[in-house]
C-alpha cells in the first residue's frame, strides 16, 4: 500500500515537473510583457515583474498600430473559417451520402493530395493570383484557404452516419435536395462543423508564410507578418516583444481552451482511421 | 462507424445535386492547388526569373537544368543537410517526448487525465511566430534562461543562435517543444484502446513491467506511432517559419533549411524555375521517407 502510494507521488512529480517545463515559455512570456522595459534583461533573472506595467501593450496599439493587424487577422481569419465550413460541409455530405458515378474515385482522388505540401504550389499560385490581380489583397489570402481536402474528409466521416431513411423520407415528403442539405443535414453536423470551424480558425490565424507573400502592404498585414517585422527592428525590446506575442498567441490559446474537448476529438477522428 | 458511403446507384435528380454542392469546393481546389502543383512541375523546368515575372514571355524550356544546377550548389546542399538534422534529430526527440509524456498521462494510476492533457498539448496550437519570438529571448546568450540553467549547474553559456555549432539544434528544440503535445494526444488514445485484459493477464504470468511494454505496448502501438512519426517528419522537412523568425537562415548558412531556401529563390531572388525545382526536390523526399517509413513497418509487421 505504501509502495503504491509513493508511486502515485512519483508519478505525479514527474508529470507535474513535465508540464512546467513545457509551459513554462508561455508564463514567463506573460510575465515579461508585464515588465517595466529592461526588466527582463537583467541579472539574475527576474520571474515576475517588480511593478507590473500594461506600458508594452499600450505601445503596440498606439503607437505601432498591432490594433490594425489584429483586426486583419481577426476578418481574414473569420472569412477562411465561414466559406470553408460551407463549402467543405457540402462536399463532405455530397461523399457520404448522395451517389453518382466516379464519386469514390474522386474521393481517393482527394485523399492522394494529402501527400502533396503546400510550399509545391505557392510560387505558382502566386503569379496566378498575380494575373488575377488579387496579391496584396485580403480575397488573395482567403482563396488559397476556401476549401481543404481535410475538412472534406472530416465531414465525410461524420456525415455517413446520416441515416438515409432520414433522407429518404424528405425526399417522399417532396423536399428539395438542397432543402434536405440546409435543413436537415447541416443542423446534423454541427459538431463536427464546429471542430472543424475551430480547427480551421487556427490554422488560418497561426499561417504565416501565405500572408507573408501575398500581402505585401504594411497596413494589411495578419499579426503573425506584423510581430516578425517588428521582431526585425525591435530586437532589444524584449518586454515589447513579449506583450506582442500574447497578443498573438492568447486569443487562439483561449479558444482552444474553450473547445478543447472538440477539438481533440476532431484531431483523433482525422488521425485514427482503421 | 461505417466506412462506405452509401451504395448503389441514385436518382439524376440526386447526381445532379451532388454536382452542384461539390462545384465550389472543387473548383477551389482545382484553380487553387491542383493547377499551381502542375504549374510548379512546368516552372521547374524553366528559368522562369524576375524577367519572366515582368512578362512570362520571357521563360524558356531548360529541360531539368535547375535540378542539375542544384547538385552543383552548395547552398543546396547546406540546406539538404540542415532539414535532414531537423528531420533526423527533431524526429526521434519529438516522438520520444510524444511516447514518454503519453506513458506518463495513461499510467493507470494517474489522476487527472485531461489536465495533463491539455497542459502538453497547449504548444501545439500556439502561433509559431509568436513563440519563436518568445524562444528567441530564452537563448539569449546573457539573460536568457536556457544559460542561466547551464551556469546552475556549473556550465559555460552557449551562444545558441550565433553559434553555427549550436543553432541548429536550437531550432530543433523549439520546434520538439512546439510539436510533441500533437503525438502524445494521438498515442494517449492508443494507448487507451489497448484492452486491460492483456496486461491482466500478462501480469499473472509473471511479466515485469518493462516485459509488459516491449511484448504488449509497443506492438499494439504501433499504427499510431508510424502515424506520428509520418506527420512528424513531414512537418520537419517543411520547417520554415521558425528559422526565418529567429536567424534567417544564419549564421552562415547553419540553419537555412529547403523550405527557407525556396521561399529566398523565389521571392526574394524571383528564381521562380529554380525555386520550384527545389520544391520538387522537397516533395520528392517526404514522399521517398513516407514511403520507406511505412515500408518497414509493413515489414516488420509481416
Amino acid at each position: 500500500m505504501r509502495a503504491q502510494r509513493l508511486r502515485i507521488v512519483l508519478l505525479h512529480a514527474a508529470l507535474g515537473a513535465a508540464a512546467v517545463a513545457t509551459i513554462a515559455p508561455l508564463l514567463w512570456m506573460v510575465s515579461a510583457s508585464f515588465m517595466p522595459a529592461g526588466e527582463a534583461s537583467q541579472f539574475p533573472p527576474r520571474l515576475l515583474p517588480s511593478r507590473p506595467t500594461l506600458h508594452h501593450y499600450a505601445a503596440l496599439f498606439e503607437r505601432l498600430h498591432l490594433g490594425r493587424a489584429f483586426g486583419n487577422s481577426l476578418l481574414l481569419s473569420s472569412a477562411i473559417t465561414l466559406i470553408s465550413i460551407l463549402c467543405n460541409s457540402m462536399a463532405g455530405y455530397a461523399f457520404a451520402k448522395l451517389r453518382f458515378s466516379g464519386r469514390d474515385r474522386l474521393f481517393a482522388l482527394l485523399l492522394v493530395t494529402l501527400l502533396v505540401p503546400a510550399q509545391v504550389g505557392v510560387l505558382p499560385l502566386y503569379l496566378e493570383l498575380r494575373a488575377m490581380g488579387l496579391v496584396n489583397s485580403y480575397l488573395g489570402v482567403i482563396v488559397a484557404g476556401i476549401a481543404t481536402v481535410f475538412g472534406i474528409f472530416l465531414v465525410r466521416q461524420f456525415a455517413l452516419a446520416i441515416p438515409d431513411e432520414l433522407l429518404d423520407a424528405a425526399r417522399v415528403d417532396g423536399a428539395s435536395e438542397w432543402r434536405i442539405y440546409w435543413t436537415i443535414v447541416l443542423p446534423l453536423l454541427r459538431p463536427i462543423l464546429v471542430t472543424l470551424g475551430v480547427f480551421t480558425f487556427l490554422a488560418a490565424w497561426n499561417d504565416f508564410m501565405w500572408p507573408l507573400i501575398v500581402l505585401t502592404d504594411e497596413s494589411k498585414h495578419t499579426l503573425p507578418v506584423a510581430l516578425a517585422n517588428l521582431a526585425g527592428e525591435h530586437v532589444q525590446d524584449s518586454e515589447l516583444m513579449m506583450a506582442g506575442a500574447v497578443v498573438t498567441v492568447l486569443p487562439v490559446l483561449v479558444l482552444f481552451l474553450a473547445v478543447q474537448r472538440q477539438y481533440l476529438e476532431g484531431l483523433l477522428m482525422g488521425s485514427v482511421k482503421e | 462507424m461505417s466506412t462506405a458511403a452509401r451504395p448503389g446507384p441514385g436518382s439524376r435528380q440526386e447526381a445532379r445535386t451532388a454536382w452542384l454542392l461539390l462545384a465550389p469546393a472543387l473548383t477551389a481546389i482545382t484553380v487553387f492547388f491542383a493547377v499551381p502543383v502542375a504549374g510548379g512541375l512546368a516552372l521547374s523546368f524553366t528559368d522562369f526569373d524576375l524577367y519572366a515575372v515582368a512578362d512570362p514571355r520571357n521563360a524558356r524550356f531548360v529541360g531539368t537544368a535547375n535540378y542539375t544546377d542544384l547538385t552543383r550548389d552548395p547552398l543546396f546542399w547546406r540546406a539538404l543537410r540542415n532539414t535532414l538534422l531537423v528531420v533526423l534529430v527533431g524526429g526521434p526527440l519529438t516522438i520520444a517526448l510524444a511516447l514518454g509524456g503519453a506513458l506518463l498521462v495513461s499510467a493507470p494510476l494517474t489522476r487527472l487525465r485531461g489536465l495533463w492533457r491539455t497542459l502538453f498539448f497547449a504548444p501545439v496550437v500556439t502561433t509559431l511566430v509568436a513563440v519563436a519570438v518568445v524562444w528567441r529571448y530564452l537563448y539569449h546568450p546573457r539573460f536568457g534562461l536556457f544559460n542561466q540553467a547551464l551556469a546552475l549547474v556549473g556550465l559555460p553559456p552557449i551562444d545558441w543562435l550565433g553559434d553555427p555549432r549550436f543553432a541548429m539544434l536550437a531550432i530543433v528544440l523549439l520546434a520538439a517543444w512546439r510539436s510533441f503535445g500533437y503525438g502524445l494526444v494521438i498515442l494517449v488514445a492508443g494507448l487507451q484502446a489497448i484492452p486491460a485484459t492483456l496486461y491482466e493477464a500478462a501480469a499473472l504470468d509473471g511479466a515485469s513491467a518493462w516485459q509488459q511494454f516491449r511484448r504488449i505496448t509497443l506492438p499494439m502501438l504501433r499504427p499510431p506511432l508510424l502515424f506520428v512519426a509520418i506527420i512528424t517528419t513531414v512537418g520537419y522537412f517543411q520547417v520554415f517559419a521558425e528559422p526565418y523568425v529567429m536567424t534567417r537562415g544564419g549564421p552562415a548558412n547553419a540553419t537555412l533549411t529547403i523550405a527557407l531556401l525556396m521561399y529566398q529563390q523565389g521571392f526574394r531572388w524571383w528564381n521562380m524555375g529554380r525555386a520550384s525545382a527545389v520544391a520538387f526536390v522537397l516533395f520528392g523526399l517526404i514522399l521517398a521517407v513516407s514511403a520507406l517509413q511505412t515500408w518497414i513497418e509493413r515489414r516488420r509487421a509481416a
